[in-house]
């Protein structure tokens, strides 16, 4: 029997129409665990670097964690991962909810879907009852809309329902794929549309067996119940109304101004009557007792839910206030585009206009007013028409379109994808590092372990360090207690901590559990539920495999090495490694670039970002290098020992 | 009119619906307990606690299952409470025919709330799991009628709701099957 896993996964061929029950390697998950851990094998093994994402051979895959299903609360993170249209590179996105546990009662770890359907489709999962249904229906519908019409027509409130929207289903490239008020962002909704499948609806009632239930499931309620009362995990921005952090020091526009003293007590006085005069609830997600999102219902629109700093994007991008943001999200949710990269795409087409690069005449009946042109802009990039199918396509490659100078208004980028709107004064080591060789694209994503700033006083550090448990080994304490100004840290030290940072996400990311409760936390206090510490023990009790911290640790370098080498079989080298050149006014290209080859040697990769052999190797990923040779990414193993026996 | 001389204990366990976020830790936590082995699997359609929800109504009502009920009722009564519809359905707890809740996924049983009925006491774990306080348990004193219970000793009880569960026909055959 298998334990915390299902052992079968979903094989889809939408241009066949056909459906397999496929049963899963054991190996895998002892290798990879789960989630995007595995989701980056199969990509690497099956889809081939030259693919174009829009090919029948890009494969969309929905994993659930290696958690999911068990009682370790909050694991409810469905990975969704693609090769990129914008990017080029591995697409990876979570969104919360149910979806990911009710697919593994259903009894299945993953949907790998292949193909395109010729016409539009929805794939429907009942236990072992797996079909590819009609959804003619549902073409043009809102996200949640779908969600709601198919557990009406089949009658049952508990299918967890993934669906695009109008923007899935043009293909525009920042479409997302939502599931009730949670929603999968950074280029997977393109390919859902490209795929022409318009939801996947997933049912199931079978057992999730657990390895040493009777021992891990007092573990689990103990941290459920400590979860409960605990403010150092969830997400606080639910709770607390004084934003000042995002709206003085985040940019605004075209992630180009800043307004240090925008916040005021009046400001915050009038914003939390806003919220409160219209928010519904707040809800949580499967199996946790935080309560993140903010449910929203404003006058003539449909309900929708907020998570984080997912309600200052839009208003931010247009110099509006709040009351802007709560407008248009309702009819952002149900068309199904990514509340973060959209609003800047927006901002960058009028700063556009404004400067005269675009005129009047590309934006035909466009009202004069921000709110009215943001309204206007959506409806053209859901639907591609007219300029919106230009800016469908994300900043960048919408600059390049543009031409005449619009590349210079491509400044907030990152491999192609749209960053989050900071900019800053001095570099910060740390940050340089994270937003230049990360692969999940957005900061929020990398950054959390380590705290972001030093704590003025030694008493101070030494009380936070004092209860700290997320530690994976007590130097973290000592870099800690020694930090005292921001950029004064040893580069060997940050390259421990941005270690130590993707470390938890990417095993947040192949077990399921939520960044509020485990990776994107700690840094804002010390007492993450989840942790390098305990996160063994409950992976063993569940799937009664052995894990130990150190096994632990090198599945992440595993995952993590292989997630790179997948994109570095598609182009990516040391050249795409470069945050945002405006994120910092000072910078110095020299110690950057000698703290990135420090970075690559650290994590065991040449001076190009390619793993090497012995690396790969020492991770059991020998097959990688293998293929990396044999298309000439790596040289031969042979050869460099040749060479340096000549030179020696 | 009959004497109340009697106190009989009484357990509850009350709803809040306003507090409820529809996380569902409840229906994780009773399917564990009540899985043979305790907590060897986790299964929300084994629960006899079940989250009834429609997000985008903002409804989440957990319900508590109660006795079989072998034909669905005819009562369909609809109720607006703060703009929101419910029904008779909306709050019932009885697995019966006219739905999918309360049925054991495998054996198409009745489920039915036990109060987490064990020794030692503990609290009903969906209670426990309620980081909300959406559910809350209660143990009260209430004064009944000596006679009443007099007359309705522990077997009788203990066969009615088996009775209930299972219905006259299972429960006789069993006992056939036990005589031989
Ligand atoms: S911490 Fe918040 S976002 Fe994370 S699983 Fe819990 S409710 Fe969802
Ligand atoms: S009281 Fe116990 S048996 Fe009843 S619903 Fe709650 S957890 Fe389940
Ligand atoms: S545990 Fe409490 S808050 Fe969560 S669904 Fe159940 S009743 Fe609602």
């Amino acid at each position: 029997m298998r334990y915390a896993d299902t052992g079968f996964d979903l094989e889809i061929d939408l241009t066949r129409g056909s459906i397999e029950k496929v049963p899963n390697d054991p190996r895998d998950t002892e290798l990879f665990l789960g989630g995007q851990g595995i989701a980056a094998k199969i990509l690497f093994e099956r889809v081939p670097p030259e693919t174009d994402p829009f090919s029948e051979d890009n494969l969309l895959i929905f994993s659930a964690g290696l958690l999911h299903g068990t009682p370790a609360p909050a694991a409810n993170r469905t990975a969704v991962n693609t090769l990129s249209p914008q990017t080029g590179l591995m697409s990876h996105s979570l969104f919360g909810g149910f979806f990911g546990p009710e697919l593994k009662y259903a009894g299945y770890d993953r949907i790998i879907i292949r193909g395109r359907s010729p016409t539009l489709v929805y794939l429907y999962i009942h236990n072992d009852t797996v079909e590819i249904r009609d959804a003619a229906h549902l073409h043009g519908m809102g996200c949640t809309e779908t969600g709601d019409v198919l557990k009406a027509e089949l009658h049952d409130q508990g299918f967890q329902v993934a669906a695009i929207g109008l923007a899935g289903e043009n293909r525009v490239f920042m479409a997302s794929i939502d599931h009730n008020y949670a929603s999968a962002a950074r280029g997977v909704g393109v390919i859902m549309g490209d795929k022409r499948l318009k939801a996947i609806a997933v049912r199931g009632t079978k057992d999730v067996n657990i390895a040493k239930a009777a021992e891990l499931f007092p573990i689990t309620h103990e941290i459920h119940q400590k979860m409960a009362k605990s403010d150092g995990c969830g997400d606080w921005m639910a709770v607390d109304e004084d934003d000042s952090f995002h709206h003085n020091h985040f940019a605004w526009g075209n992630a180009r101004t800043r307004r240090k003293d925008f916040w005021s007590d009046e400001l915050q006085e009038r914003w939390t009557r806003l919220k409160y005069d219209h928010m519904d609830r707040q809800t949580g997600c499967y199996n946790c007792p935080k309560k993140c999102r903010n449910v929203i219902s404003w006058p003539g629109k449909r309900r929708f839910g907020y998570k984080c700093f997912g309600k200052d994007t839009y208003h931010m991008a247009a110099f509006l206030e709040l009351d802007f943001s709560y407008e248009i999200l309702g009819d952002a949710q149900e068309y199904g585009v990514d509340s973060y990269s959209t609003p800047q795409v927006m901002a960058f087409a009028l700063e556009l206009l404004e400067d005269g690069i675009l005129s009047r005449d590309d934006f035909p009946g466009m009202p004069d007013d921000k709110r009215g042109q943001f309204f206007w802009l959506l409806e053209k990039i859901v639907r591609r028409e007219g300029i919106g199918d230009i800016l469908a396509d994300g900043v960048s490659a919408a600059a390049k379109r543009i031409g005449k100078g619009a590349e210079k208004y491509d400044h907030n980028t990152t491999k192609k994808f749209e960053q989050l709107p900071i900019k800053l004064g001095k570099l910060n080591p740390a940050y340089f590092l994270m937003i230049a060789t990360g692969e999940k694209m957005s900061i929020t994503q990398i950054e959390g372990s380590f705290p972001q700033d030093p704590l003025p006083t030694k008493e101070q550090r030494e009380e936070f360090v004092a209860k700290w448990e997320a530690v994976p080994d007590e130097k973290f304490k000592q870099y800690f207690l020694e930090w005292e100004k921001r950029n004064e840290i040893a580069d060997e030290r940050t390259c421990e901590i941005v270690d130590w940072n993707e470390a938890m996400h990417y095993i947040d990311d192949a077990i399921g559990t939520c960044g509020f409760v485990s990776s994107f936390r700690g840094q804002f206090g010390g007492s993450v539920p989840y942790h390098m510490n305990n996160l063994p023990q409950i992976i063993s009790l569940a799937s009664g495999m052995e894990v130990t911290k150190e096994s632990l640790w090198k599945n992440f370098q595993r995952i993590r090495t292989l997630v790179r080498a997948v994109n570095v079989r598609r182009g990516l080298r040391r050249e795409h490694e470069r945050p945002p050149e405006d994120h910092w006014a000072v910078r110095d290209e020299q110690y950057e670039q000698a703290l990135l080859s420090m970075y690559y040697k650290f994590k065991g990769w040449n001076e190009e970002g390619i793993p090497t052999r012995d690396t790969l190797e020492r991770l059991d990923l020998g097959w990688v290098a293998d293929d990396l040779e044999a298309r000439g990414i790596l040289e031969p193993a042979s050869t460099v020992t040749a060479r340096t026996g000549t030179a020696g | 009119m009959a004497t109340k001389t009697a106190t009989k204990l009484v357990k509850e366990i009350r709803v809040d619906i306003s507090k409820c976020t529809g996380c569902r830790a409840c229906e994780m936590a009773c399917s564990a307990y009540h899985a043979k082995p305790r907590y060897s699997s986790i299964n929300p359609a084994r629960s006899r606690i079940r989250v009834v929800s429609s997000e985008h109504n903002d409804e989440y009502v957990p319900i508590r299952s109660t006795d079989y009920t072998p034909s669905e009722c005819n009562g369909r009564r609809t109720y607006v409470i703060e703009g929101k519809e419910y029904s008779d359905c909306s709050f019932c707890g009885s697995p019966c025919p006219s739905r999918d809740l309360f049925f054991e996924p495998d054996s198409g049983l009745p489920l039915k709330c036990d109060m987490c009925e064990s020794i030692p006491e503990i609290i009903p774990m969906c209670v426990q799991a309620c980081g909300e306080s959406a559910l809350t348990y209660h143990k009260y004193d209430v004064m009944v009628d000596a006679k009443d219970q007099e007359r309705r000793g522990g077997i009788e009880i203990g066969l009615e709701n088996l009775v209930n569960q299972y219905g006259v026909d299972a429960i006789l055959e069993g006992l056939k099957r036990m005589q031989k």
